[in-house]
């Protein structure tokens, strides 16, 4: 169908956003894309009006990560773009369909250094999935489907459309084509049949078989091909943080995230490994630690929808072009044909053995009284259990990634790849509005909410309630652990002096409170919940607590460390004589 | 299936991309974003207006060129890839050498070895003679040899361009 109209650029714009199905635009105006903003101005699309653009690019990246449809920020031209920046590259590295619009200054004054003007073609070339400037007005409609098509589809990343003002200004007779498709979007999602086989085979033989999850089950919706896969073998399920959530953390079979801050179960258990079966993940130095060290035993099995992940991070034995999904139901259609249920239960023993050995090394974690291990545990007694909780980064994140179990996919949103600071309130913003009868709250540190906390007056004026939780350390405490153990306690640049929280919520229109019991935050939470407008709520920790189990930056997953110097080792001799003492 | 090439020779890359602005930087931009480095790179028309062919060869092993042939199947400008085998391969390259020259017998030296090379000379003036070399790189590094002798004053090559053999 081919519809044709006398439109300007920026009205062709608005136009196709609104086939796209758009129903809210994150931005701020400028002077480069006023022409848009004016057709905006009586569009039924909604626009949330940001504090800083950074936290529009979040905003649309939360947006998308909850409801897998493409989030959309816009800026001006020169400093509006170049705000968008970081949280660009934090959604291209966490492949979330991100689509910026930048308003440019004319063609004609396009290199000439004129007011405003950055080169965010260039800039953003190697953190978008694409890039598009169109030249004339008509170009506008084919831009935006391709944008839509590419943000989307195969392995999903941020596109950027450039649009100068005069494209903006022009009219022109504008066709409107519902099929442009790209000939050459190109994504293998079905996997090879000789490939699935092998796979098959080689999980079918394997005596101890883990499973690794990542983010990529999530973007493909394939947890439920997940785990029918894991129950059918009993095979047990470990996660990178970014698959955090792709398969219930309060099933016997979930081993929690692998990782420098992975479990003591993951890390522990996916040592041990005979066949790895690595789903939409992509053997990141976070997940892996040294990856060399990394399932030294292990026969893996890589699926992911981008090859050129594949061979990238780690060598791997049986490659798979494919989507998550549609890989996993192959995998499982054919272990199912030839099943002939191999006896597991020595590793599933092995496993019981590792867990049980777990709860040692966690209770030997040095807590103070209201510990965030504390503060996680009650948060997900508290919360439904298909509340979103977004984090910010540093240790909040990470014990939120250790802590906190999350039991439905796409309902933990962080930011894995950048470690972007400042993410996770507009981020849990952006959620709020896809799921506005969902319970949002930020995990937050204090140093990160610094970074972003003056979209509280955004969240209150844009009537978008959610629920911040302040792990309030007055540290910049992930970088003060690493210098507590890594250079001798000296604290260089880390200690923050903070402002009143609860005033600065107050002062913004929001409620504030302060709290120094389990008790008082499940009354906190319990007002949030009913509360019409966003609740900060400042829980003030120990300045230097740290969080474990980590493995030291270079090491590999077994030099796994529970304390300032509690290694396994040194806890496995610490139980071999509380059992000695026993007997 | 992509070890075409001997260990510690150069991998010929060749890609079909559209013809449009932007596409040299995005392939350009993609080799210093993933760290790779490459020897020489060669861009020109096709027998389609809306095509252009790039010629790239790169130092590395098997598993770095496997990355790069990934990584530029993602550029969606990126029409067809291929690792061209050099044996069945139809490679050249132009190098314009400007030697020192500066007596008789230097001149009539160098004269003889532009033509054993096939090269022709192209410019002269009283203290240098301007040669153009065409053939395999191979060729073209061992004028360059001789020429060091001579001494040279400056030079220019075009980089690898490359062709498969048969239909
Ligand atoms: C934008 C940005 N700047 C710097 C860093 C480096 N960094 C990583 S964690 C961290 C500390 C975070 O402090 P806070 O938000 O208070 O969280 P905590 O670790 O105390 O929970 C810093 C500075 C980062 N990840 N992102």
């Amino acid at each position: 169908m081919i519809s044709i109209a006398k439109l300007s650029g920026a009205q062709a714009l608005i136009e196709s956003l609104k086939k796209e199905g758009v129903e809210v635009i994150f931005g701020l105006p400028g002077g480069a894309i006023l022409p848009v903003y004016d057709v905006l101005y009586d569009s039924n699309i909604r626009h949330v009006l940001v504090k800083h653009e950074q936290s529009a690019a979040h905003m649309a990246d939360g947006y998308a990560r909850v409801s897998g449809r493409p989030g959309i920020c816009m800026a001006t031209s020169g400093p509006g773009a170049t705000n968008l920046v970081t949280g660009i590259a934090t959604a291209y590295m966490d492949s979330s369909p991100l689509i910026a619009v930048t308003g440019q200054v004319a063609k004609a004054m396009i290199g000439k250094d004129a007011f405003q003007e950055a080169d965010i073609m260039g800039i953003t070339t190697s953190i978008t999935k694409y890039n598009f400037q169109p030249r004339t007005a008509s170009e506008v409609p084919k831009v935006v489907r391709l944008a839509f098509q590419l943000a989307s589809s195969g392995r999903p990343g941020p596109i950027l459309i450039d649009l100068s003002r005069d494209v903006q200004t022009e009219v022109d007779e504008i066709s409107f084509t519902e099929n442009i498709g790209f000939s050459r979007l190109k994504h293998n999602i079905v996997p090879h049949p000789l490939q699935v086989e092998k796979a098959a085979s080689m999980l079918l033989n394997a005596e101890r078989p883990v499973i690794l999850a990542g983010g990529g089950v999530i973007i493909s919706n394939a947890w439920q091909q997940l785990l029918a896969l894991a129950e059918l073998l009993m095979v047990p399920v470990a996660t990178t943080l970014m698959g955090k959530g792709c398969f219930p953390e309060n099933h016997p079979l979930s081993l929690g995230v692998v990782g420098m801050h992975g479990t003591y179960e993951a890390n522990k258990t996916i040592l041990e490994a005979d066949v790895l079966l690595a789903v939409g993940c992509r053997f990141s130095d976070r997940t892996t630690c040294n990856v060399s060290e990394f399932c030294p035993d292990a026969k893996i099995i890589h699926v992911d929808v981008d090859a050129s992940e594949i061979g990238k991070n780690r060598k791997v034995d049986v490659p798979i072009v494919g989507d998550a999904g549609e890989t996993l139901s192959k995998i499982y259609d054919m272990i199912v044909k030839s099943l002939c249920r191999k006896e597991k239960s020595l590793w599933l023993k092995r496993i019981e053995e590792i867990r049980s050995e777990s709860e040692n090394v966690y209770s030997s974690i040095q807590e103070s009284n209201l510990s965030p291990i504390k503060i996680l545990k009650e948060l997900r007694e508290i919360l439904p259990y298909d509340a979103i909780v977004t984090t910010e980064v540093g240790q909040n994140q990470m014990w939120a990634s250790l802590y906190f179990k999350v039991l439905k996919p796409r309902t933990f949103i962080t930011s894995g790849g950048l470690g972007t600071m400042g993410f996770g309130f507009p981020a849990s913003l952006g959620a709020k509005v896809a799921k506005p009868d969902t319970p949002v709250l930020d995990i937050a540190g204090d140093g990160s909410f610094m970074m972003t906390s003056n979209m509280l007056v955004t969240s209150v004026n844009e009537n978008i309630p959610v629920m911040v939780v302040i792990l309030n350390n007055s540290m910049l405490g992930m970088v003060a652990q690493w210098q507590r153990l890594f250079y001798g306690r000296r604290y260089s640049a880390v200690k923050l002096v903070n402002p009143d929280f609860v005033k600065i919520a107050e002062a913004c229109g929001a409620m504030g409170v302060r709290i120094g019991s389990l008790e008082e935050l499940k009354n906190a939470i319990g007002q949030a919940l009913k509360s019409e407008v966003t609740t900060v709520i400042d829980v003030p920790i120990s300045p230097e607590e740290d969080v474990f189990p980590m493995v030291p930056p270079g090491k590999g997953l077994k030099a796994m460390i529970y304390g300032a110097l509690k290694t396994s080792s040194a806890l496995a001799k610490r139980s071999e004589r509380l059992k000695e003492m026993m007997d | 299936m992509l070890s075409v090439n001997d260990k510690g020779e150069n991998y010929i890359v060749s890609i079909l991309v559209e013809n449009k602005p932007g596409v040299l930087y995005r392939v350009s931009n993609l080799f210093r974003r993933r760290n790779f480095n490459i020897e020489s790179i060669s861009v020109g028309p096709t027998e389609k207006r809306e095509f252009s062919r790039m010629t790239i060869t790169l130092n590395g092993d098997d598993a770095t060129v496997e990355q790069l042939v990934k990584q530029l199947a993602k550029i969606i400008d990126v029409v067809k890839i291929s690792l061209l085998n050099p044996k069945n391969t139809i490679l050249r390259e132009l190098a314009l050498i400007k030697l020192y020259a500066k007596d008789s017998r230097a001149r009539s030296d160098i004269l003889n070895y532009a033509q054993i090379f096939k090269g022709k000379i192209v410019d002269t003036t009283e203290d240098a003679m301007t040669v153009e070399v065409v053939g395999t790189p191979d060729k073209i590094n061992a004028f360059i040899k001789i020429a060091l002798s001579f001494g040279i004053k400056e030079m220019a090559r075009t980089g690898l361009t490359a062709l498969e053999r048969g239909g």
